[in-house]
């Protein structure tokens, strides 16, 4: 690991170098300098487009945008793209329009705001719609060069970025990042630990806390929700026997939502959830919330042992 | 196939043909909402002679060649009344007419509420209310962004302008200065469940779209030659957007539906349909 930085810092930098490419537009509601797409808005005034504290409009203009063959990105908190859910189902799911969200400040991560500002549904809401994407990255490479490969993307596509700075887990590492493909950082064949988001490098911590006690883990890092990765977790399963999700979000529906169902339809094996038991959060400090939730490198590695026990 | 940018019909002011095209689509929403037993009869009824001028003497669009990129677009913002738009698809042949028979079964191009999936022609997939006009904005913003002429038509409810997002997409609107941005709502005083006055007063609609730096128009939603003079007004707009408020008459053309709040989204039965058919001229008595 080498420094850190947010990922939403990752999002304004692809947008900015997608910008060559004259079907990308941007827009905004009123939060550009916090989701950073500002630094498109800088640029490139003429297509970047002021919606307002209006996050329903700005959905379905998006949408009326890429029906007229533009590649539209909008972004907001990712607790106020959800008041534009039906839009986002209705106008740009149900027609197939590609449409790109970002919802910026999720989880619990997000900090002293408060449960009103921390989205911990965000991921298992859009995860329901067909044929959308969801993903979740990790740090500010990976989130940079997702977000730049949703350019040529088939589908529409949620992205839920971080406000606080996490560390940089793939300089030197761009080639394994690609939709759809979840990226293996260890290999060992005690128990597999996947996680996304802000709880990829918690649960390397974590990872590297139960090789102390002799533990090994295969640590992935899930970055896209949906489609789910199946074949990694097919390999994970046949390999350690077990599993633990961490994720800053509800237990319900998001990442371990997502894995749970995969093992159920494939291969049943043991599964321990780590994230936001089924409660809100509260203000605190990004770490100090995660301590509140449970979210810890010693709640990862005591999941990790519980996933072990019940093989 | 490059035409003159406005008009389907050759004889574009041919008030007479205009309505005569209005009969037939009435006849037609009749029949398909009377085949499924359901849908929604009132709007289709009360929004059709604005829907056959406008794409009579002002959209460009080409029937067969429906998703031409150029064309102008429309959208059915009140998406539940289906059976105008597909009546009107298949009176400009841009579907066919044993397609309409298709309305709300299986696998058939007419979707219970429009889908621009299933139904060439249709540009928009609605039937939740208040979407409309902001997938219309996002068109009228990609055509200013292409350098294009082509304009973004959009017909709402009245009772529609109740969901808070219309506002939201009405303030951009002014906000961007889209000139390309046309609005036509269908004032027929009547929602799902009753009177609009009942369930949520309007108050004063061109006033409000004034306050909201919208150009206003008004009009009387079933005068033919009425409609195509105030459509050729809101056309020329082009420093801010336009909105026609087009009084109108839900039901319109068959006595026992109009200004029923019964008949918004119920079918005919077998007699009222034969009444029907008689009243629209189809029949005789």
């Amino acid at each position: 690991m080498s420094g850190m930085a947010a990922t939403r810092d990752g999002y304004g930098k692809a947008l900015l170098e997608l910008a060559e490419d004259d079907r990308v537009v941007v827009l905004e509601a009123d939060l550009g300098k916090s989701t950073k797409s500002q630094l498109f808005r800088k640029a490139h005034p003429e297509r970047t487009i002021s919606c307002g504290i209006g996050e329903q409009n700005m959905l379905l203009t998006a949408a009326g945008l890429a029906a007229s063959g533009y590649v539209p990105f909008a972004s907001t908190f990712a607790i106020f793209t959800e008041r534009a859910f039906e839009q986002m189902r209705n106008g740009v799911a149900r027609p197939g329009l590609r449409v790109h969200l970002c919802g910026s400040h999720g989880g619990t991560h997000t900090g002293t705001d408060g449960s009103s500002a921390q989205s911990i549904e965000d991921l298992a809401i859009y995860r329901t719609l067909p044929g959308v994407t969801v993903m979740h990255p990790a740090d500010e490479v990976s989130t940079r060069l997702l977000t730049k490969q949703l350019v040529d993307h088939p589908s529409p596509s949620y992205t839920r970025t971080a406000r606080n700075k996490t560390p940089l887990l793939y300089e030197g590492r761009e080639d394994e990042v690609i939709i759809g493909k979840g990226i293996v950082h260890s290999e060992g064949a005690d128990v597999g630990i996947v996680a996304c988001g802000v709880m990829v490098s918690k649960a390397l911590e974590a990872a590297e806390a139960l090789a102390n006690e002799g533990i090994h883990a295969t640590v992935v890092d899930m970055h896209t929700i949906k489609p789910l990765d199946g074949a990694l977790i097919d390999a994970i399963v046949e390999r350690c026997g077990c599993l633990v999700t961490a994720e800053d979000h509800s237990v319900i529906g998001g990442l371990g939502g997502a894995v749970a169902e995969h093992l159920a339809a494939n291969t049943p094996a043991p599964l321990e959830r780590v994230g936001v038991p089924d409660r809100f959060g509260e203000s605190a400090e990004a770490e100090e919330m995660l301590e509140i939730m449970g979210l810890t490198v010693q709640d990862v590695a005591n999941a990790a042992k519980r996933a072990m026990a019940r093989r | 196939m490059k035409g003159p940018p406005t008009a389907l019909l050759g004889m574009s002011h041919d008030i007479a043909m205009l309505e005569e095209r209005a009969r037939r689509c009435r006849v037609d929403i009749v029949r398909m909402v009377h085949r499924a037993q359901a849908g929604h009869p009132g709007g289709s009824l009360s929004e059709i002679d604005l829907l056959v001028a406008l794409y009579g003497t002002v959209l460009n669009v080409r029937p067969n060649e429906p998703s031409w990129p150029d064309r102008d677009r429309f959208v059915l913002s009140k998406g539940h009344a289906s059976p105008g738009m597909y009546a009107l698809l298949a009176d400009f042949g841009f579907i066919s007419h044993e397609d309409l028979t298709t309305y709300r079964v299986k696998g058939g191009v007419c979707q219970g509420h429009v889908d621009m999936k299933w139904c060439p022609g249709v540009d928009f997939s609605a039937g939740s209310l208040g979407m409309g006009l902001s997938f219309g904005l996002g068109c009228a913003l990609a055509a200013r962004l292409d350098g294009s002429q082509r304009k973004a038509w959009v017909m709402m409810g009245d009772g529609e302008v109740q969901e808070g997002s219309v506002w939201e997409a009405a303030m951009a609107a002014h906000h961007h200065s889209v000139g390309n941005l046309k609005a036509i709502v269908d004032v027929n005083g009547i929602q799902n469940d009753d009177f609009c006055e009942v369930q949520m007063q309007l108050n004063d609609l061109a006033a409000t779209w004034a306050s909201f730096g919208w150009s206003v128009t008004t009009v009387d939603g079933h005068n033919m030659a009425d409609i195509v003079e105030a459509l050729a007004k809101v056309d020329a707009v082009n420093d801010r957007p336009a909105v026609l408020l087009a009084s109108t008459v839900k039901g319109k053309g068959v006595s026992y539906m109009e200004n029923n709040p019964a008949f918004h989204g119920a079918a005919p039965n077998d007699d009222q349909f034969e009444t029907a058919m008689v009243e629209l001229g189809e029949v005789a008595a």
